[in-house]
C-alpha cells in the first residue's frame, strides 16, 4: 500500500502538483482551505501491534479511531489525551496530524505526549521511521512530536505508536454555580493541591468538574470538594464535550483560545466555554479577529479561528502570526521534509 | 575564512580557526574572569560525567545573560567557530566534550529562578538552576518539579532540557518533554527564539517538544519555564525479591496488566545489590537473585488501595519476600540505595561504563542472559539497575581503565548491549541522550535516509553546523567507518550501508 503512496507522491513532485493528504475527511474544516488532489489514506489500514503490558498500540494510518478504542477497551485501557471526534470514522493519522487533544488533556496530557513513534513518508518519498514503540527514547531529535499537529505539512504518518494508560478505576462528575471569575480561581487553587481532578467544562454560571483515579481517592476527594453530583447523563456530557457536540459549539465563527489557567477572564464579546482549568476558552464572538488576538496575546497564549468560512480564515489566519524568527525555522523546517512543497500547502500557513 | 556548510556525509574540520580573533571578539564581550583561554583554567572543562573521553577546548566562555549568549553566539558564528553548551557537566554520553578549536559555553553562571508562581504552578528559571533547586524552592507550596535525574542534585534544567532527562519516576510523571511549557533560547545566528509559550498549546509545529532532546545542536537555552506539580501526600515502596529474574520481569508485567501505573518501579540483579547494600545498608535481600522496588504515591486511600493491589499481583508473580516502607525514614532507604547504586559500584571498581538502552518490559529476561554472556566473552563484569517501569536498562560495566585494552572491551562490550537493544525492539538510549559516546550505534538504529533527515533539521536551526558539531547524530561516513572498525574486530557486518 505504501508503495501506491510513494508513487502518488513521486509523480506529484515531478509535476509540482501538491496532494492534499485525508482520511475520513472529519477535520477538513481545521486550518486553512485545502488545496491539491486528494489522497486517501484510509486503505492503509489495521492495527499492526498492540501489548497491553508494553502499554503501546501501533496502527497504520487508516485505521479507524473507534476501531482502536475498541480494542484498548477490550483490555481497559485507552488513548488518555481524548482526541475529539467529529465523525465516528475518523482516522488514527488524521487524529495525530491534527494534534488535538480533548477534555482530559489537562490531567493526562496532551495528544503529542503520548507520541511514541512515527512512520512518514517525506515529500521525496522516503519511508522514514522514528521514535518506536518504547517509552524513554532519545536517540536523535524528537521528530514523531513534531509531527503531532503539522496538518500533514511535513509528511504522510504511515504508522504510529502511541502510549495507552489504564482506564481510571473510578471516576465521579460534580456540578458547581459559580460565576466565571470564582470558577477560574477555584480551578487554579485546587490544581495546586494533590486532587483527583481530571476533567472540569464551565459555561454560563456552571462548572461541571471530573474526577477520576483509585476509588478510594475519588471518594475523599468528592468530599472534600462537595458540589452537587451528577447521575447518568455525565458520561454523554463529556463526550459531546469532547466532540464538540454540545449546543455551544454549533457556532458559524467559533474560536479557540489557549491561555495561562490564571489568565483573569477575558473583556471579550461573546459566549464562553472554559476547559482545561482555565487554560482553553472557547469564545463565540464576532468581535474582529485583531481584537481577539490581543487579548489572548495579551493574556500569553494565541488564539486560533478554529471555525469560520473559509474566506474569513483566508483574510485573518486560521493560527496565530508566528514571529519572524520562528517562522523562519517553520520554513526551513518545511524545506527540510518536503523541499517541493506538495503536502497540504497553506494549510497551516499560507507561507509553506 | 571559507563559508561552511554542514553537510551530512562528513564531519567537519575546524582546524584553521584563528584562536586570537576568537579570543580578541569574546573579549569584547565578556569580562576578563567570565573568559578562560589557560590550559589549567580550561582543564575542569575537558570532560563531562563521561570522563572516558577528554578534550581541551580553545576557550570556555560563562556569559552572565542572555544578552551575553547572543553576542557569543553572533561572534562564533561570525568566525566559524563551533560552539559546545555546558550546563553542570553530569551528561553521561559525553554531549558536553569540548571541540578542539571551539569555545565552551558555559550556562552556570544564569543560575537564578526569576519567578515561582504557587498560583499557577510554574517557574520560571535560567539555564544553570539546578533541578533540586527548583523542587527545594517550590516546596513550601507543597509543590515540585516531577523528573528527578539520579544527579539531580547538580544538573541543571537546560542540561534537562538538552537530553529530555528522566528519573525513577517518569513512568507516571514523564519526561522533561512533558512537564516544561516553554524554552527560550537562542540560534548560533544570535535569533532569539520562544519555543512554546504559558499556555498549554502554542501556534504551528511543536518546536518545543523539537528542542527538548536536541543535545544542544538546534540552539541555547536561556530561560526555561517548567510546570510545578502538588506533591503528593504520602508515598509508600513495596521491596520485593525474586529468586529469577525471569519472574521478577514478568511481575513488572502483571502490575502494568491489573491496571496499575506505579509512581517508580524499579529492578537491581545481585550483583548490583551486591555492591551497593555494604554502601548504603538499604537492608536489601542479597539471597535475591532480583529485587523491585514499586512505589505508590497519593491520597493516603489511594496509596493503601494502591499497595494492597500490587503485593496481591507481587505474591500470585513468585516473589519469596515483600516488604512495605513503614515510614519516610524507610522509604529512603529503600529508595537510597537505588540511587547510590552508580558511586557503589564505583567503590568496588576503578572505573565503570553506564549503558542507557530502552528495550521492551518483557524481553527484559532475554537482555539479562545476553549481557551475562557478554559478561564472559570480555572478560568484565557487570551489575544492572533498571527502571522496569519504563523498559530502560542501565548496564553498569566495570574496567579499569588503566589496563591496557580494558576500556577498548568496555566499549565494545557496551555496544554490543546497544545492538542488542535495537535487535529487542528498543532504542540505543533512553535518557542520557547519544552525545559523543553513542554516536557510532546511531548506525544501528536508524537508516541513512533518517540519519539525512536528521542532518536537515539541524540544517534548519544551524546550517553551517557550528552547535555541537560531531554529536548525536552521525554523519554518513562516520557510519562507514563505525562499520568497517566493526567489521575489522569480526563483531557485525553493516552490508546495508553505503560507503563513502
Amino acid at each position: 500500500m505504501t508503495d501506491e503512496f510513494k508513487a502518488r507522491i513521486s509523480a506529484a513532485g515531478r509535476t509540482n502538483a501538491p496532494l492534499r493528504i485525508r482520511g475520513a475527511g472529519s477535520k477538513d474544516w481545521y486550518g486553512h482551505a485545502l488545496n491539491g488532489e486528494i489522497l486517501d489514506t484510509r486503505s492503509h489500514a489495521g492495527i499492526v501491534a498492540y501489548e497491553p503490558t508494553e502499554l503501546f498500540v501501533t496502527a497504520k494510518c487508516g485505521t479507524p479511531l473507534a476501531e482502536i478504542e475498541t480494542v484498548l477497551a477490550q483490555k481497559g485501557q485507552c488513548l488518555p489525551f481524548d482526541a475529539p471526534r467529529f465523525s465516528p470514522t475518523s482516522t488514527i493519522g488524521g487524529v495525530v496530524a491534527a494534534g488535538l487533544s480533548g477534555p482530559r488533556r489537562v490531567s493526562a496530557g496532551s495528544l503529542r505526549d503520548f507520541v511514541l513513534g512515527v512512520d512518514i513518508l517525506d515529500g521525496e518519498a522516503r519511508a522514514l521511521r522514528f521514535g518506536g514503540q518504547v517509552m524513554k527514547n532519545v536517540a536523535g531529535y524528537d521528530v514523531s512530536r513534531l509531527i503531532a499537529g503539522s496538518l500533514g505539512t511535513l509528511g504522510l504518518i504511515t504508522e504510529v505508536t502511541l502510549k495507552v494508560l489504564p482506564v481510571p478505576v473510578a471516576e465521579v462528575t460534580l456540578r458547581f454555580e459559580l460565576n466565571q471569575g470564582d470558577a477560574l480561581d477555584k480551578l487554579n487553587r485546587w490544581a495546586g493541591q494533590p486532587l483527583p481532578i481530571v476533567a472540569s467544562a464551565w459555561h454560563d454560571g456552571v462548572l461541571t468538574l471530573r474526577l477520576g483515579g483509585a476509588r478510594a481517592a475519588v471518594e475523599a476527594a468528592q468530599l472534600k470538594l462537595g458540589g452537587e453530583k451528577v447521575g447518568a447523563d455525565a458520561t454523554a456530557f463529556w463526550r459531546d464535550c469532547r466532540d464538540q457536540a454540545l449546543p455551544f459549539f454549533a457556532a458559524e465563527r467559533l474560536w479557540r483560545l489557549s491561555v495561562p489557567s490564571v489568565a483573569p477572564p477575558l473583556a471579550l464579546p461573546g459566549e464562553q466555554w472554559i476547559e482545561w482549568g482555565g487554560a482553553l476558552r472557547w469564545l463565540r464572538s464576532d468581535s474582529p479577529a485583531e481584537t481577539i488576538r490581543a487579548a489572548a496575546h495579551q493574556a500569553g497564549g494565541s488564539a486560533t479561528l478554529y471555525r469560520a468560512p473559509a474566506a474569513l480564515k483566508a483574510q485573518v489566519g486560521a493560527f496565530a502570526p508566528l514571529s519572524a524568527p520562528l517562522l523562519k525555522l517553520h520554513r526551513n523546517l518545511k524545506a527540510a521534509f518536503d523541499p517541493k512543497g506538495i503536502f497540504n500547502p497553506g494549510r497551516l500557513y499560507p507561507e509553506f | 575564512m571559507k563559508p561552511r556548510i554542514h553537510s551530512h556525509e562528513r564531519d567537519q574540520d575546524f582546524s584553521d580557526v584563528d584562536r586570537s580573533a576568537v579570543l580578541d571578539a569574546l573579549g569584547a564581550i565578556l569580562p576578563p574572569d567570565a573568559l578562560l583561554a589557560d590550559r589549567e583554567d580550561l582543564k575542569p572543562y575537558e570532560c563531562d560525567g563521561l570522563s572516558a573521553y577528554r578534550r581541551l577546548p580553545l576557550a570556555v566562555a560563562l556569559p552572565g545573560d542572555e544578552a551575553q549568549v547572543v553576542a557569543i553566539l553572533k561572534a562564533c558564528h561570525r568566525l566559524g567557530v563551533p560552539v559546545v553548551a555546558r550546563g553542570a557537566g553530569t551528561g553521561l554520553s559525553g554531549g558536553a566534550l569540548p571541540i578542539e578549536h571551539g569555545v565552551v559555553l558555559s550556562l552556570a553562571k544564569m543560575k537564578r529562578i526569576l519567578k515561582l508562581d504557587p498560583y499557577s504552578r510554574t517557574a520560571v528559571v535560567q539555564p544553570g538552576v539546578r533541578n533540586l533547586a527548583i523542587t527545594e524552592a517550590a516546596a513550601p507550596h507543597g509543590l515540585y518539579y516531577a523528573p528527578d535525574p539520579s544527579s539531580q542534585i547538580a544538573c541543571t534544567i537546560g542540561g534537562n532540557i538538552a537530553e529530555n532527562s528522566g528519573g525513577v519516576h517518569c513512568l507516571k510523571y514523564g519526561l522533561t518533554v512533558h512537564n516544561v511549557l516553554r524554552v527560550r533560547g537562542v540560534t548560533i545566528d544570535g535569533d532569539v527564539v520562544e519555543f512554546g509559550n504559558h499556555a498549554l498549546d502554542a501556534p504551528g509545529y511543536d518546536l518545543l517538544a523539537l528542542m527538548i532532546g536536541s543535545e544542544g545542536l538546534l540552539a541555547v537555552v536561556t530561560e526555561v519555564t517548567v510546570k510545578l506539580v502538588p506533591k503528593p501526600e504520602v508515598a509508600r515502596v513495596i521491596m520485593a525479591s525474586f529468586d529469577d529474574v525471569t519472574k521478577a520481569g514478568a511481575a513488572v508485567a502483571d502490575i502494568i496488566a491489573a491496571g496499575i501505573i506505579p509512581a517508580g518501579l524499579e529492578m537491581m540483579d545481585k550483583p548490583a545489590t551486591a555492591a551497593v547494600e555494604p554502601f548504603v545498608k538499604a537492608g536489601y535481600d542479597l539471597n535475591a537473585l532480583a529485587i523491585l522496588l514499586a512505589e505508590s504515591d497519593g491520597t493516603p486511600e489511594e496509596v493503601e488501595e494502591e499497595v494492597a493491589a500490587m503485593r496481591a499481583v507481587l505474591e500470585k508473580s513468585g516473589a519469596t519476600d515483600i516488604r512495605v516502607s513503614s515510614d519516610e525514614a524507610e522509604r529512603l532507604r529503600f529508595w537510597a540505595g537505588r540511587k547510590a547504586a552508580f558511586p557503589a559500584v564505583g567503590r568496588i571498581s576503578p572505573d565503570y561504563y553506564c549503558m542507557d538502552g530502552t528495550i521492551p518490559r518483557k524481553r527484559l529476561a532475554e537482555m539479562l542472559t545476553a549481557i551475562a554472556g557478554m559478561e564472559k566473552k570480555y572478560g568484565l563484569r557487570c551489575a544492572n539497575v533498571f527502571h522496569a517501569g519504563d523498559g530502560n536498562l542501565h548496564p553498569l560495566i566495570m574496567y579499569d581503565a588503566n589496563v591496557p585494552g580494558e576500556l577498548e572491551r568496555t566499549e565494545a562490550f557496551g555496544a554490543e548491549i546497544l545492538k542488542l537493544s535495537v535487535e529487542l525492539g528498543g532504542t540505543i538510549t533512553g535518557e542520557h541522550g547519544v552525545g559523543y559516546e553513542k554516536i557510532g550505534s546511531m548506525c544501528v538504529q536508524f537508516q541513512n535516509d533518517e540519519l539525512a533527515a536528521f542532518h536537515r533539521v539541524k540544517t534548519a536551526f544551524d546550517p553551517q553546523g557550528l552547535l555541537n558539531p560531531d554529536k548525536a547524530v552521525p554523519t554518513l561516513h562516520r557510519c562507514a567507518e563505525f562499520g568497517r572498525m566493526h567489521v575489522h574486530h569480526g563483531e557485525t557486518k553493516f552490508p546495508e550501508l553505503e560507503r563513502f
